[in-house]
This record gives structure tokens, sequence and C-alpha cells, in this order.
């Protein structure tokens, strides 16, 4: 037994507004090496949110965070960190190949001017994981929806980070695409990083789900083992991956999120 | 006797050559974030700028760099606070720069609507030897910036939430992409004037993503393009009495429709090979967004 490791992301008491309406009220969250954690919750109960405080995106209004054992003011090894935003579109107004899209997931505070040499690799490993290398000289924007996450997961993955933050990366997305999200989580586990991914529910990752917290209004109602699965996820040997359809089935963790 | 022969028309043909470069060589990141307004919005600063310049009779250039400088500044400014209601404050800020430039060169006691309308609209062939030392000066800056931090800059322009948390430093290449832009209308306002300024930073640009997949050709391209249609426009005004800005806007014009016409067909056949490669990898979902060549910033002007 090794010595408890160091959270690689922790935040303690986090308060925090959107256009003067409190949307955090008081959120603890820690994630540790080698830990898949679902942040779990209704529409406006706070999960995008707080991600987005948690990498400075959104000003935090009260509380501490701290990465990688670093109080968030004097942090400046972004490299260690993975962040798929939540996004319809990974195109932006002039067209971009999914080469040169995955390969500006490289840059950072030290490589301003571009990866080099060794960036290259990096790149076809991330986009070989997401089964996106033999589309890297294609357009962005004729990719699938599907096919456009899988990208900005690659452009995330291009730096290895040890903490690896998705916002939504289920919604809207094929079969292929919730295979590779799957294997990325059994990927980043196995390499002993840590993962944070908002869900709208556990659906089909729930067996690779370490840990689930359930924001409802801003607050934490849950924190530990995800919650108990209902309906045909509780049946033993329900562990595969498959496309969830929004319209018919009601997935774990229902119960809590509604 | 030729067109070379002129000394004139020797500083018109290599501003304009400097200006094809640099115009598009900003305009593709502008366009790149959605934001192909903000040349226009630039130049309307840099008008009160020009006054400034006729008021304290000093080389409006330098005013209107200034000028357009820190409004670039302020603009980029209103946008990181408010992305949704900035829009309200940045008309006022344009108006205001109009309004205000009208009213200096008006006040200037060598103020006259020659001028104003020598700066609104170019002058392609009153550029002195001085204003050509400037210009190259200037718009070899404006390509040092974008070329050399093109990386960098379609990171933050790509998806400006992303490139924040990867450490770059988001707000400096913002503000420097801005004052970047400033720079360039105002080096572009000899050439084309304040008021079609936007157009050879964006029309360029148009043109080439209908031929491109990536970024970067799309650049190299746009640039091609600027260079060709504002070194054709002017030398075309040398043979044929019409004006140098207008000339070159509408030859930019007409092959942003050429090449529309053109490119359709490819772009269709592009989509349909996509589509092909989705269904290889597995059959779509209904709900699983397929983009194509006809939406935006696949072949069309994203403003």
């Amino acid at each position: 037994m090794t010595r408890l490791q160091a959270p690689v992301a922790r935040l303690i008491g986090g308060t925090a507004s959107l256009g003067g309406r409190p949307v955090l009220r008081g959120v603890d969250l820690s994630v540790h090496p080698g830990e898949v954690v679902a942040l779990l919750g209704a529409n406006g109960s706070g999960k995008s949110t707080l991600v987005r405080t948690l990498i400075g995106l959104v000003p935090l209004t009260g509380g501490t965070i701290e990465l990688f054992d670093t109080p968030f003011a004097r942090f400046r090894d972004w490299s260690r960190i993975g962040y798929v935003p939540q996004r319809t579109t990974a195109a932006a107004g002039v067209p971009a190949s999914v080469r040169e899209v995955v390969t500006s997931g490289l840059l950072d505070g030290r490589r301003v001017l571009g990866p080099g040499r060794r960036g290259r690799a990096a790149v076809d490993e991330a986009l070989a994981a997401v089964g996106m290398l033999d589309r890297a000289r294609d357009g962005i924007a004729h990719l699938s929806g599907g096919q456009q996450q899988r990208v900005l997961i690659a452009r995330a993955l291009a730096r290895r980070p040890d903490l690896l933050i998705m916002d939504e990366p289920m919604a809207g997305v094929d079969l292929r695409s919730q295979e590779v999200l799957a294997g990325t989580l059994r990927a980043q586990q196995e390499q002993g990083r840590a993962v944070l991914l908002v869900l709208h529910e556990l659906g089909p990752l729930e067996p690779l789900i370490d840990r689930a917290v359930v924001l409802r209004e801003g607050c934490v109602c849950h924190d530990g083992p995800p919650p108990r699965a209902v309906g045909q996820h509780a049946l033993p040997g329900h562990d595969h991956v498959h496309p969830h359809d929004d319209h018919t089935v009601h997935h774990a963790g229902m119960g809590l999120l509604s | 006797m030729t067109i070379l022969d002129f000394p004139f028309m020797q500083r018109a043909l290599l501003a304009a050559l400097l200006v094809g470069m640099a115009a598009p060589a900003v305009g593709v990141y502008l366009v790149q974030r959605r934001q192909a307004f903000m040349g226009d919005g630039i130049g309307h600063v840099a008008l009160t700028g020009v006054g400034l310049g006729f008021l304290l009779s000093t080389s409006p250039v330098w005013t209107a760099v200034l000028t357009a400088s820190a409004g670039a500044v302020l603009i980029e400014l209103i946008r990181e606070r408010n992305r949704v209601s900035g829009d309200v404050a940045l008309s006022v800020l344009f108006y205001g720069g109009i309004a205000g430039g009208v009213m200096l060169i008006n006040l200037a006691p060598e103020g006259s609507n020659a001028n104003l309308q020598s700066y609104l609209f170019g002058s392609l062939t009153s550029v002195s030897p001085e204003d050509i030392r400037i210009i190259t000066i200037l718009a070899v800056a404006v390509l040092v910036v974008t070329l050399g931090l093109r990386r960098a800059l379609f990171t933050v322009c790509q998806d400006e939430d992303f490139a924040r948390v990867t450490g770059l430093p988001v707000r400096a290449l913002n503000l420097l992409l801005a004052v970047t832009a400033a720079v360039t209308v105002t080096v572009a306002m000899r050439v084309v004037g304040l008021l079609l300024v936007s157009a050879l930073m964006v029309v360029p640009v148009a043109v080439a993503q209908q031929l491109s997949r990536t970024f970067s050709m799309t650049a190299a391209l746009s640039i091609v393009v600027g260079v060709l249609v504002s070194v054709s426009g002017t030398a075309l005004t040398y043979y044929v009495d019409a004006p140098p800005g207008a000339t070159i806007v509408l030859l930019a014009i007409a092959l942003f429709v050429l090449v529309g016409l053109l490119a359709t067909p490819l772009n269709r056949r592009r989509a349909r090979r996509a589509e092909a490669a989705a269904a290889e990898a597995g059959p779509a979902r209904v709900d699983d967004v397929q983009v194509d060549a006809e939406v935006p910033g696949a072949g069309t002007m994203a403003t």
C-alpha cells in the first residue's frame, strides 16, 4: 500500500455566479490520480460551471482551488490538464484540418510557437487513440458530430494529460464515438491518470465510473459510488457500451437527477 | 513608356503588394473567430486618428495607428467582458469614431472634404516616398506577427475557451491580434480607404476557404488572392480612370462569385465522400449531426 496520493484537482467551499445569479453554493470536490469521476445533475444544477470554475474559465467568488497540489493562482503546469469543452461543432469560421485542430492541443505557455518535431508523433498517437488517424487530412467541418467530438478528445489527449476534463462528451455522439470515449476512460485509468467528466446521466459509461458526484441547485447532494442502476441496467452482466436513446430508455441515476 | 516607369505608379504598386499580403494575413484570424466586422469597426475609429493628425498638423498615418490601436484594444476588452451585450457598446464606439473624425477634419486648418475623401476611399497615386517607408515597416511587422505566431493565434481563434486551458497567454495574444489588425487598417487605408479596408481583410479569405480544407492552405491562398486583386486592381487604374479601392474590392468580389460557382460541385463531392466514410465507420444516429459543405465556414463567407 503506497501512501495516499494527493488529489490532482481539489475545490473547497467553492462558490461562483453567472450574471449575478449564484450557481455554485459551497461545493467540495476532489479528483485523485487514476480515478474516473462523473459529475451528474439536472440541467442548471451547476455541473458545467463547476468544471469551468475548476480550470479558471469562470471566476471563483469564494473558496479555494488546488491543481496538482498547487494553489490555483500559482499553477502554471497547464500541460498536465486536457480539456474537452462542450461543443456542438469543432469548426470555426475558417476551414481547418483534423491534424491542425489536434496539433493546437500541444501548445502551452512554454510552447507558443509550435510543438516541433516530437509533436507530430504525439498528434498521430492521439488521433489513433480515437480512431481518426486516417481522417487527419480531412476538413473538420466535413465530419459528423460524433467524429468532431472524437477530434476534440484527441486534441486534449495529445498533451498526454494527467487530468482529463470532459464537458458532456456524450451529447449527440454515435455508437463508435461512445466506444472511443469508453476506451479513453479505460486507458486513462490504466495509466493512473484521472478523468473528470460531466454527464447528463451515467448511461452506458456506468461500469467505468469510479465515483459519482451529483449536484443539485449548486450543492453536492451525493458523492460516492455511482447511484444504483435501475431497470435493465441493473441486470448482471450489463456492462457493455451502447448508444443511449433519450426517448425510450431510462438510465441509471435518473431518480437522483430528475 | 510603361506603367513601371512612373515613380508614383511604382510606389502605388508596392503599397498595393504590401497591403495585399498584410490584410488577408490578419483577416484570416478575424474570420476564423467570426469577427469579420472587426476591421470595419477599427476603420471607423481610425478616422478619428486621421482627423487628429490634420488638427495637429502631423502625419495622419501615425495618429491613425495610435488611435486605431487604442480603439482595437478597447473593442477587444469590451468583447472579453461581455460576449453577448457587447455589440451595442461596439456600435457606439464605431459611430463615435466616424463622427469624431469628420468633426476633427472640419476643425483642422487645412482640412477639407477632398482630404476626407482620400482617407475614406483611398488615394493610391498620392502615396509619397515617406508614406511608402511607413507602409513597408508596418506591413512587415504585421506579417512577422501573423506568420510567426500562427500556431498560437490559430489555437486562440479556433476555440478560445480551450486555448485558455492550454496555458497560452490568451489575453496577450488577443490584444496583440487587435493591435495588429489596427495597424493593418491604417496601412491599408491609403490603398482601399477606411470604408473598404475590411473588404480586403475578409473577401480574399472568403475566396480561399472555398478551395481549401486546411487553415494553413486557406491563409496562404488568401494572401495570394489579396496580392492578385490589389496589384491587378491598381494596375488597372493606370489604364482606366477608376477609383483603385473600389476596383480592387469589386475584383475580389468577382473572384469570390466565380470561385463559388466553380467550387460548389467540388465541395459537394467532398461532402459525399465524407458521408461515405462516416457510413463506413458505423451507422450514423438520427441525431448525429452531419455537417457538410453547405454550412457556413465550408463554402460561404462567415461573418
